[in-house]
């Protein structure tokens, strides 16, 4: 089959590689129909994420048509038109069965990294490195899905991929976002990046309940996408510092939530940036917080910090100070696929949410690299990027 | 009542025992206890062996033989959502425990008490021993030791304890072991790893997927590009 592989930092290539094959009772294989890259997959292709090595399959966002099913498996047959959530949980774990599925304690087979870098294991991500479990990801025109009788959802086969595509990640991932936030009546969320996640956890945070949702970009087509898609009052902080912005635009008190859809690689302006790039070129630091600097000064006092962006490892700098004093609550996680499948296809089902506005491209799977190019480059207003297998 | 030696050293001997039977039943880290101590050696005393704990550690005993400083030790412990019946029926089945430690080629049981291993070493080389367990409380407590003549000198416990809440049962595993000298000292160094707790983790990291999951995760087998 041909699967996209990671060569290195900026490189990846569609490769020939065998078809995946059943390796474990619960597993089941999918013909990838749709797979999105994600922003997080940027962090990969940038050489960001430590643990990934040359070849490896990458991708996370998925959805398709169940080929075949290991002897485990007697709730999918062959034939099921799925959406996977990108986290792969056990189902039977303490944390699977509270519904914190991306904190599995079983779905990792290289839970030794984490432990020793994390002190404790998480659930492994598709194509996401060997840290997170070194599975085959699934922009490729096949792959193996784990534990498949608690990993998947059925969806129709009337509506089209990309109304269904991003229930695999980025509408849950801003989703839990936003239920983080805690949102109480009259709450503005300010949130940073306009990306799918960012827009996602937007309409999300109107869902439950804000006044108001302030966006924080610098590309004017995203501010754009904020403004029309997720009534957002939008600030370009290219053009005023978002800070300042946000303490006008709240009466001084500053946003009562503030949510990173950035994460890693955020660019900051002037200095601070120039400071996190260098640090992290020399391999100082492995994060670029800028966006978490920013939001524990911006943020209301006593208010809540939701993160969303992916971090992996070390982060300088940070004015603790604030969050400490400030009394702020600080909120985190990778998104819990299979708590929020179920309710995210209602949603979509009774016309309450329509994703595929973020598509911008539709490119076939051969065209990967050049996918990867415009989308880190944000060339060609690159939004989102479907590949077609 | 003067005591003699003798009564001194039993008197001494009976609160060791005492203190190592709680040390493994409560919730300090074993190894701390342990020290310079023998672990074969608090196994035996607590099952209520003292001569055999004598024999392991006076002059000329297994202990000695071995040189009790080259041993390594390991303590490693793992929550699983399982009640700790189940664990331990499964583990007390000791021709299971293959299915999840990797560098195990088979166990076979031989009567209640003894049992033969058979491991993998590098270059597809084995190492056998014959284990005794020491002393066992039904979903509780196993320990064993190898006996004489083994290719690795081992003892060990495994004690499965009810977490608090409804957090599943806490399994800890204590471990000794002894690599001998001579031309397979190099290949048993490969073959518990550099680090051994983490090689005795990846084990109970097995065991708990295994046991809750129904599977144990892998990747090997997958496609790759180059």
């Amino acid at each position: 089959m041909k699967a996209v592989c990671w060569q290195g930092a900026n490189k990846v290539q569609v490769d020939t590689v065998p078809d995946p094959k059943i390796l474990n009772p619960r597993d089941a294989i999918l013909k990838v129909t749709s797979t999105a890259i994600c922003g997080s997959d940027l962090h990969i292709y940038g050489g960001y994420i430590p643990t990934v090595q040359k070849g490896d399959i990458i991708g996370h966002e998925f959805m398709g048509e169940i080929v075949e099913v290991g002897s485990s498996v007697n709730n999918l047959k062959v034939g099921d038109r799925v959406v996977v959530p990108s986290t792969i949980g056990c189902g039977n774990c303490h944390y699977c069965q509270r519904d914190m599925w991306s904190l599995c304690d079983n779905s990792n087979p290289n839970g030794w990294m984490q432990e020793k870098l994390w002190g404790s294991i998480t659930s492994a991500i598709y194509g996401y490195s060997h840290l997170l479990g070194g599975y085959a990801g699934a922009q490729a025109e096949y792959v193996r899905v784990p534990f498949a009788d608690v990993g998947v959802v059925k969806v129709p086969k009337d509506i089209p991929d990309e109304k269904l595509l991003f229930i695999s990640d980025a509408i849950p991932t801003g989703y839990m976002g936003a239920e983080l936030c805690d949102i109480q009546p009259g709450d503005t969320v300010a949130v940073w990046g306009c990306g799918a996640v960012g827009i996602f956890a937007m309409i999300s945070a109107y869902m439950m309940g804000a006044e108001r949702v302030i966006a924080i970009d610098r590309f004017p087509e995203r501010l754009e996408m904020a403004r029309k898609y997720a009534k957002a009052d939008v600030i370009n902080y290219e053009e005023v510092s978002a800070g300042d912005a946000l303490k006008e635009m709240t009466g001084g008190r500053g946003p009562d939530c503030c949510l990173d859809a950035v994460g890693l690689e955020a660019h900051g302006v002037g200095f601070e940036d120039f400071y996190d790039q260098t640090k992290q070129k020399l391999k100082l630091e492995t994060d670029r917080p800028h966006v978490l600097r920013e939001m524990m000064v911006a943020c209301r006092k006593g208010g809540t910090l939701s993160v969303m962006g992916v971090y992996g490892g070390f982060v300088d700098k940070m004015p603790f100070g604030a969050l400490m004093n400030k009394g702020l609550t600080m909120r985190a996680g990778q998104m819990h696929g299979q708590k929020y499948m179920h309710k995210l296809l209602d949603l979509i089902l009774t016309e309450q949410l329509d994703p595929s506005f973020v598509v911008t491209h539709q490119l076939p799977l051969e065209q990967a690299p050049h996918a990867y190019k415009i989308f880190q480059q944000k060339e060609d207003n690159c939004v989102k990027v479907v590949l077609k297998p | 009542m003067t005591l003699t030696p003798q009564d001194k050293q039993n008197q001494d001997e009976g609160n060791e025992t005492g203190r190592w039977a709680s040390l493994i039943g409560g919730g300090a880290m074993v190894l701390m206890g342990l020290r310079q101590r023998s672990l074969r050696g608090a196994l035996t005393a607590i099952a209520g062996g003292t001569l055999a704990y004598k024999a392991a550690t006076d002059k000329g005993g297994i202990g000695e033989a071995l040189g009790m400083d080259k041993t390594i030790k390991v303590e490693k412990t793992v929550t699983i959502n399982k009640p700790a019946d189940e664990l331990y029926r499964f583990w007390r089945k000791l021709d299971n425990l293959p299915h999840f430690m990797k560098h195990l080629k088979s166990v076979t049981v031989i009567d209640d008490k003894r049992s033969h291993w058979v491991a993998n070493a590098p270059m597809g080389a084995t190492v056998e021993w014959d284990a005794d367990i020491i002393e066992e409380r039904e979903n509780e407590f196993i320990s064993w030791a190898s006996v004489e003549g083994a290719d690795v000198d081992n003892s060990g416990f495994v004690r499965f304890k009810k977490a608090p809440g409804d957090r599943g049962t806490e399994v800890k595993v204590v471990m000794e072991y002894a690599p001998p000298g001579g031309a397979v000292t190099s290949a048993i160094a490969k073959l518990f790893g550099e680090e051994p707790e983490q090689q005795i983790g990846d084990e109970l990291r097995r065991f708990k997927m295994l046991m809750e999951a129904g599977e144990i995760a892998t990747t090997e087998g997958q496609p790759k590009g180059s």
